[in-house]
């Protein structure tokens, strides 16, 4: 071997890696190393600005003392359940409905799937004021004549978060139409042909073959919605800023006006670290054998 | 038959009560952002203007109050361009080059780097807002659009990283192994095979991170100033402003305008907005 062809060699082993280097350096910094941060952050005592004395677990207690982190893991529990359980309702429902050999298929997909693509700042402000009972839906039945109708959820303490479970299903429910659609067509002929030949029919053929076949889908959609449950934010943010007064409050809010408003950033950083513990309980199992899986396939 | 004839007529009302729904907040917002406000103020919200007016948008665009200023969206629109478009562009470069990297010239351990980025996307960013908001101080780069840049472009890689990679998964081998024999090298081999090969990808992951950071609000709501603010950050603070008249007309063209780029990207191309969308369930 020349001394030219071995420098070529030794170039196009560490050419790759170094080509990957930047990105794989900025997330385990920015990510990685941030995550270890806040973790300390959250055992320091730190408040409008990070300081690194060690505190302990001090911020954890106060944290699960508080009434308004209460509230955003009531709200949280309410909201993921309704969440999660209406999306996949709904979703799964139009997702079958439309195998049916719809004629508008393409143009009913697109309208269902639309609300994925824009900001829940935009439409939120939509939904803010068709809500709200002075000049929204409300008012609009009195101006129809209706004059006992009485729609005023986003301004009762014990109704708002339905609010925000409205808009999300809104929001989302098109994209798990969307998985379980991919999900269906992902059923070979076959198997749907055979079940045929074997009499099942209409509601049965579904029950008893179809959607026992979806149920990776349904894992896939229960994790991913989760994920964005616990994430959720510009929702609260659009539709109630987590009013009235904190009715709404989300971990996701409540870790920002605790951080960058009230000055409590090391209650914040644990807010943070909670979330975050949450998340990868769900995730990185999901994650790990969605690799394995694709590492199998090849 | 009547039965079924019955059965497909429920199946089309339920599937168009359904679309109707999805389309409620979008037509709200179009409705009344031609009419003049007191038509709105009356309980007129769901029905088609008396009088058209398009007052609304151009207050929307050039004068309306937002923060300080009385100049409507338009600067906080070019902002938004000004982040989007490099932060598109660097995100983009850097997941084509992993995901060529990841899948062509596999290293030991390169299952781990991938897992990393991959868990990357999926943190909720709360995590990493303090130490980012330091980062960017040191750097001397709080509050502005640069900073933005960096931000969308790290939290970014891991998406990129994903498209490309399952996309030159089940690119042809031989046809590398070809080029390599004939004296090809790294750089060469991508520009000149793989990369024309890409546009597909290209185009679903350009039009995925154009939409998802136009539509960022957390980064933005944490990172900006008043000179560097997003559309959507500016759209935000002029719907909730606790002060003055509700002027419901302008907030909905606000709106409009502040959502027209990534509906009109949606309605050209939302093929691939939805191919990123399911990339991004990992099941490729």
């Amino acid at each position: 071997m020349t001394a030219a062809t071995a420098a070529r060699t030794r170039l196009s082993v560490w050419l790759p890696r170094l080509a990957l280097a930047p990105s794989f350096a900025a997330v385990l910094v920015c990510v990685y190393g941030f995550i270890l941060f806040t973790l300390y952050l959250s055992f320091t005592n730190s408040k409008l600005l990070p300081v690194y004395e060690w505190l302990g677990f001090a911020n954890y207690v106060t944290l699960f003392k508080l009434p308004a982190w209460h509230t955003a893991l009531a709200n949280l529990s309410i909201f993921g359940v309704l969440y999660i359980g209406l999306c996949i309702a709904i979703g799964a429902m139009l997702a079958i409905a439309l195998d049916q050999r719809i004629r508008a298929e393409g143009v009913l997909r697109a309208v269902y799937l639309y609300p994925m693509a824009l900001s829940f700042i935009v439409t939120g402000t939509a939904w803010k004021w068709l809500l709200d009972p002075g000049v929204g839906l409300e008012q609009v039945m009195h101006v129809l004549g209706w004059q006992s109708f009485v729609f005023g959820w986003i301004k009762d303490r014990d109704m708002a978060i339905y609010t925000i479970v409205i808009a999300g299903v809104w929001q989302t429910s098109g994209f798990v139409m969307a998985l379980f659609l991919a999900g269906l067509r992902g059923i070979s002929d076959e198997v749907m042909k055979a079940a045929q030949i074997d009499g099942a029919s209409g509601f049965a053929l579904y029950r008893h073959v179809v959607l026992p076949q979806l149920k990776p889908t349904l894992l896939s959609a229960v994790v991913l919605l989760t994920h964005m449950a616990i994430k959720s934010y510009d929702l609260v943010i659009a539709l109630t800023g987590g009013g009235p007064g904190r009715a709404t409050e989300l971990p996701a809010t409540f870790m920002y006006s605790y951080t960058f408003t009230r000055n409590q950033m090391a209650v914040g950083a644990s807010s943070a670290v909670i979330m975050l513990f949450t998340v990868m309980a769900v995730m990185v199992p999901y994650l790990y054998s969605e690799l394995r899986e694709q590492r199998d396939a090849r | 038959m009547r039965a079924s004839v019955l059965g497909r007529v429920l199946l089309y009302a339920l599937l168009g009560v359904f679309a109707l729904w999805y389309l409620i907040p979008l037509v709200v917002m179009l409705l009344n952002s031609v009419k003049p406000l007191a038509e709105i103020e009356q309980g007129n919200m769901v029905f088609l203007p008396q009088t058209f007016t398009l007052d609304a948008w151009r207050a929307a665009w050039s004068s309306a109050q937002i923060g300080v200023e009385a100049a409507g969206l338009k600067p906080y629109f070019a902002n938004s361009l000004l982040m989007v478009v490099p932060a598109v562009l660097i995100s983009t470069l850097l997941g084509a080059i992993n995901g060529y990297v990841l899948t062509q010239w596999r290293f030991k351990g390169d299952t781990l780097v991938f897992g990393l980025m991959l868990f990357a996307c999926f943190i909720p960013f709360q995590i990493v807002l303090i130490p980012m908001a330091r980062m960017l101080g040191v750097l001397g780069l709080a509050g502005t659009t640069s900073g933005l840049v960096l931000v969308h472009v790290v939290y970014g890689i891991g998406l990129t990283t994903l498209f490309f990679r399952n996309f030159y998964a089940s690119f042809p081998r031989e046809l590398i192994r070809a080029a390599q024999i004939d004296g090809a090298g790294f750089g060469s081999i991508w520009l000149r095979i793989v990369l024309p090969n890409s546009v597909p990808i290209i185009v679903v992951c350009v039009i995925w991170q154009f939409t998802s950071i136009w539509n960022d609000f957390l980064f933005g709501a944490s990172f900006a100033d008043a000179d560097s603010q997003p559309v959507i950050v500016a759209l935000n603070n002029l719907v909730n402003a606790s002060q003055g008249v509700k002027e419901y007309n302008v907030y909905f063209a606000a709106a409009m305008l502040a959502g027209l780029p990534t509906l009109l990207v949606y309605i050209v191309a939302g093929r691939y907005f939805v191919r990123g969308l399911m990339a991004g369930s990992v099941k490729g």
